[in-house]
């Protein structure tokens, strides 16, 4: 069934804010959603009705904040596929996520001289990481390249470095810049074929479509709450369950261990194994509201609205002079998310955010957290970027393309 | 900050920059970035003992940085150089004619930063 954005937008108060005296448009959900009432009221319903600390409470309040807590990860684990709650970490986010692969599987099972291989339109989460990692340890960082047209990787790029064995693919299911669907299933499987590991980064995804982890069979999935209706603090690690019984902990403290003694520990079952000291619970019941909230409407009928709002905005852009739009166009409507990076020659990208933001429209301008892609591949020192979600509508649409007109029309262009 | 920062006068200094040029050998100069908008601007000046002869700027960023630091160049020619170390933010909303809002106040005193800059590295030199 199709989504009505206008019947949607009624269950987000934000929608109430006036930005500069304007009614607020948002065109950033690639960076952060907006939250509904039932996700508020879930947040606040545990601090005013049962607000204690999980696990271990044997009274009546704490075993409902556990019980809540803990369905949580069992709503997550049945929206990707995964086995269950033991295969769903919650982190603070997708960053610490990725990080915590980095310093637990990948700091056991890499050495100095192991290839770990990334692409070219990675957000900076999926790339310092290595970095650090190749400066601690040795291991040798490459990079897929960009195909020609800069809109999706170069598979043949990807072959040449497959030669080098990887030990793991760490790769973005959706660039955040250039809005581009990765087929991470394909590379998926050519890693595994080549004995590497595979981690995905699904930040722009999960929020936005069907993710189904054994369908793309990744070994490893991070994303996060915030961009998906969620509160903030609150990140989702995904693991195949024997790769996680075989990793080190991560950080060490109270939760994540069975017994303490003077001088050794057993640590604690999955999940918790991975979660030091007093969890960001309210993060976890409210995640849990968000995901209700997203699977009611079906993520099918997300992306399906998605894919029209973007056709929509695509074919508008097109059609603008001295506008070009970043990845593919709208005859590639499938290989794309509804965040899409625009230029408008001679200005600058900070300038039309800026304009933008007088009209009350919401755009993000700047390197998008993905420097070595929009600074050394696009080679701009900034674009201007906007997203959508399931409360955007074509009016949204045709008032950013208003506001283009407006900033052509102050910069004489 | 609104579409009201875009006043005619710094676009026109945007789309043409008085003094966007490459300065030879000149007495001071210094290179700047601003992250906020990746700015990257170096400003040169010559100067005849305490006064400032000539200033000239290149390098590329948004209207604001780019419009403030050629209106720079024009005020800054014939001042002491003890004036342009008692320059601040005041003095750039002047020159501007609007206060730009505490974010783009960075874009838009960059060009004033590398000048002063400039003069405080030669003279710790």
């Amino acid at each position: 069934m199709p989504i009505n954005p206008e019947e949607i937008r009624k269950d987000f108060p934000i929608f109430k804010t006036l930005m500069n005296g304007k009614p607020l448009v948002y065109l950033d959900s690639a960076a952060t959603s907006q939250k509904p009432k039932k996700v508020i009221a879930a947040v606040s319903s545990y601090y005013k009705k049962y607000n204690a600390n999980i696990h271990r409470g044997v009274y009546k309040i704490s075993e409902e904040a556990t019980e809540k807590y803990e369905k949580s990860k069992k709503k997550i684990a049945s929206l990707i596929n995964a086995s269950g709650l033991e295969e769903i970490i919650y982190t603070r986010n997708t960053t610490e996520s990725i990080n915590l692969i980095a310093l637990t599987w990948a700091d056991k099972n890499l050495k100095g001289g192991d290839h770990v291989l990334i692409s070219e339109l990675e957000h900076h989460s999926n790339i310092v990481p290595w970095i650090l990692l190749s400066k601690k340890k040795g291991i040798i960082l490459d990079y897929i390249k960009l195909n020609s047209e800069k809109t999706d990787l170069d598979y043949s790029s990807f072959e040449e470095q497959m030669k080098k064995s990887p030990k793991l693919v760490s790769i973005s299911h959706c660039s955040n810049v250039l809005g581009t669907i990765i087929d991470v299933k394909r590379i998926a499987k050519r890693a595994h074929e080549a004995g590497a590991v595979v981690l995905v980064d699904a930040a722009q995804t999960v929020p936005h479509m069907e993710v189904d982890v054994k369908d793309l069979d990744c070994d490893f999935m991070a994303f996060s709450s915030h961009k998906m209706l969620g509160p903030s603090g609150i990140g989702i690690l995904y693991g195949k369950r024997h790769l996680l019984e075989a990793m080190p902990p991560f950080l060490g403290g109270g939760d994540m261990i069975l017994s303490v003694q003077h001088y050794d520990f057993t640590p604690n079952d999955l999940p918790w194994k991975f979660e030091a000291g007093t969890s960001n619970i309210e993060g976890g019941i409210g995640f849990g509201a968000a995901v209700d909230y997203l699977k009611k409407i079906g993520m099918k009928n997300v992306r399906e609205h998605e894919e029209t709002l973007t056709k929509y905005a695509l074919e508008k852009l097109e059609d603008l002079d001295k506008v070009s739009v970043f990845g593919y166009g709208s005859d590639s409507l499938p290989r794309r998310s509804g965040t899409i990076s625009f230029d408008i020659e001679g200005i600058h990208p900070h300038d039309v955010a800026e304009i933008f933001n007088s009209e009350g429209i919401a755009v993000r301008a700047g390197h998008h957290c993905a420097m070595p892609l929009v600074v050394e591949v696009l080679n701009k020192p900034a674009v201007t970027r906007m997203s959508f979600y399931i409360y955007n509508t074509t009016t949204d649409v045709d008032k950013a393309v208003e506001a283009i007109k407006k900033t052509q029309k102050i910069f004489h262009k | 900050m609104g579409a009201e920062i875009y006043a005619e006068e710094i676009i026109s200094h945007y789309e043409h920059p008085h003094n966007k040029r490459r300065m030879e050998s000149p007495s001071f100069s210094f290179r700047d970035y601003n992250p906020v908008c990746g700015d990257d601007i170096t400003i040169y000046m010559k100067t005849d003992g305490a006064t400032i002869t000539d200033v000239a700027f290149e390098g590329v960023g948004c209207a604001i940085s780019i419009g403030s630091a050629s209106m720079l160049t024009d005020t800054l020619k014939g001042k002491k150089i003890s004036e342009l170390e008692k320059m601040g933010p005041k003095d750039v909303i002047e020159m501007l004619g609007i206060d730009p809002g505490p974010v783009r106040m960075k874009c838009a005193s960059l060009s004033l930063r590398a000048a002063q800059k400039a003069i405080k590295l030669k003279h710790t030199d």
